[in-house]
């Protein structure tokens, strides 16, 4: 099955490297976030980042979208250091969809408005085919008949898939999920956790922050473990979760069970 | 149920009839009321103030009011465009614009801390002193309307910043996300959002700049209701005029301040039922 078929706004990407994180550096003030991220992640590839509260999951995915500059280290976006002063920051973002944990979908604009925004106003899209390709992907997730009501009319889940969209209509290279069924109810999760298993079907290359570490292990082609603003253990999923090397690791996941999250 | 509504527009009726009636009353019975009635509410000088009299050395006090609504037309939009153009520099983050920052705080200050009346009188009779080419060959009009839109531009600046700040940060981040340049994310997505906490307030402060340009006769050359009622009252010795100008002013803020409670209420229902 060709990757286009299941969803065409997927662009079809050779093999190759997309992101590479080099020595990433991130400070607020006096609070040292990020100490030196090195992470490489190939087309196609799902990356589930896992860590404690606070361990500096949003900061990473924020500062490879550049909603954050960072202080030392670089980014290279399919072979484009995307962190040089140089870079036109606004044409890197749109090759990049990002997706909250609280949804911000513009409240002031219908599901549909919402979805072709950008591709009108950033990308030049023509209206009329905006909007003719953001009703076939409602229509693919279920939401078809929500495209002429405002957010705050739809379920968390569904604005939810809605801010998914939103992304995808940019047609991007690499998806940024930030805990996006956090902020949901338990229910609500599941509708939310499918699109995005379709969009790792269809050959999306993703960096998701997640809580969710049943769906991490199902769907993540490596697990990355942060700590402390370090990454601490990387691997594929059965490794990492079933046999951790580092200490660290293994205390993370051992509370992860304790809560009943896994 | 319907005895409780019916009960309570009884009640409302009557107490409004008491309270009405007794200031009627007070004002009437007043030691001083023959008096004041003369001379405040005489209806042939209250009709001879309304209509002037070029030959009786006295203005039309209606004709005048047309003036005061042209300052307020003229000075509207430009309070309008300098306030947004001050909004927009305060909430700038650009070192660039650092210089033009501080200005533009330092401006706020001190317009939002002088008193109206000074300013009217510093640019009507201190420009012109400075004999400059341009600047101090003005009408009185003209600078009574640069004082008043010098003033309100600094308020108006700090109700627009307030509606730009009420939008979250998330909002943004979320447009700057998608790619749209700070431009776009400002005209799509900011603005319609910051305009419903921005246009009550706005209103609130337009009533006021209705009325305050009646300040503008302390510069005498500007024949605007006030200063035509001001004239009527030295030839005449009548304070009749004043009533007069009183009176349409009211007639002028009170349309505009019950449409601002209407968009109030709808935008209050609004939210309540959840629809944007
Ligand atoms: N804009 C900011 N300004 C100041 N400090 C910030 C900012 N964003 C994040 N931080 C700090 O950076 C640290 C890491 O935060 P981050 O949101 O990246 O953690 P996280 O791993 O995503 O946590 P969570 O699981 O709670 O989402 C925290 O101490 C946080 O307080
Ligand atoms: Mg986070």
């Amino acid at each position: 099955m060709s990757l286009r078929e299941v969803l065409p706004v997927v662009r079809a990407q050779t093999a190759g490297t997309a992101l590479r994180i080099e020595g990433v550096h991130k400070s607020f003030g006096q609070n040292h976030v990020l100490k030196g991220i090195d992470l490489a992640v190939d087309t196609h590839q799902v990356i589930c980042l896992i860590g404690a509260s606070g361990s500096g999951k949003s900061t990473l995915l924020r500062c490879v979208d550049l909603l954050e500059t960072i202080d030392a280290g670089r980014i290279v976006f399919f072979g484009h250091d995307i962190t040089h002063p140089d870079v036109d920051e606004i044409l890197v973002r749109r090759q990049i969809g990002m997706v909250f944990q609280s949804f911000n979908l513009f409240p002031h604009l219908r599901v549909l408005r919402n979805i072709t925004l950008a591709p009108v106003k950033a990308l030049g899209v023509p209206v009329a085919e905006a909007e003719e390709e953001a009703m076939s992907l409602l229509r693919r997730f279920g939401l078809a008949d929500k495209a002429r009501d405002y957010p705050d009319r739809l379920s968390g889940g569904q604005q939810q898939r809605v801010a998914i969209i939103r992304a995808l209509a940019i047609h991007p290279r690499l998806m940024l999920l930030d805990e996006v069924t956090s902020a949901l109810d338990p229910e609500l999760v599941g509708e939310v956790l499918d699109v995005i298993r379709e969009l790792a079907l269809a050959g999306m290359t993703m960096v998701l922050a997640t809580h969710e570490m049943g769906f991490a292990r199902e769907i993540a082609t490596r697990v990355v473990f942060l700590e402390d603003g370090v990454i601490v253990e990387e691997g594929p999923p059965v490794q990492l979760f079933d046999t951790p090397r580092d200490v660290r690791t293994r205390r993370f996941l051992g509370r992860v069970l304790e809560a009943g999250r896994m | 149920m319907l005895r409780t509504a019916r009960g309570a527009i009884i009640t409302s009726t009557l107490s409004t009839l008491v309270v009405i009636g007794g200031i009627v009353a007070a004002f009437v019975l007043a030691p001083g009321s023959r008096q004041v009635r003369s001379v405040y509410f005489d209806v042939h000088d209250m009709w001879q103030a309304f209509l002037g009299d070029p030959h009786a050395g006295f203005y039309s006090v209606g004709k005048g009011l047309v003036i005061n609504i042209e300052m307020f037309m003229i000075g509207e939009v430009l309070i309008l465009g300098l306030a947004l153009v001050i909004a927009l520099i305060r909430l700038s983050r650009s070192p660039l614009l650092f210089p033009l920052r501080m200005i533009a705080v330092a401006y706020v200050d001190f317009f939002r801390g002088v008193p109206l009346i000074l300013v009217i009188l510093a640019i009507g009779f201190g420009l012109p002193a400075l004999y400059l080419p341009f600047v101090s060959s003005q009408s009185a009009f003209v600078y009574g309307v640069l004082a008043l839109v010098l003033s309100y531009s600094a308020y108006v600046s700090e109700v627009y910043r307030a509606g730009f700040n009420s939008v979250p940060h998330s909002q943004v981040a979320s447009a700057r996300s998608l790619g749209l340049r700070p431009r776009t994310a400002m005209r799509y997505v900011v603005l319609p959002q910051a305009v419903r906490t921005i246009i009550p307030p706005l209103l609130n402060t337009f009533v006021s700049l209705q009325k305050d340009t009646a300040l503008v006769a302390v510069l005498g050359a500007v024949i605007e209701a006030n200063r035509a009622a001001e004239i009527y009252s030295s030839t005449v010795f009548n304070y009749s005029g004043y009533t007069v100008a009183a009176i349409l002013f009211l007639l002028l803020t009170i349309p505009l301040a019950r449409f601002t409670d209407h968009l109030i209420a709808r935008d209050r229902a609004r939210r309540l039922a959840g629809v944007p």
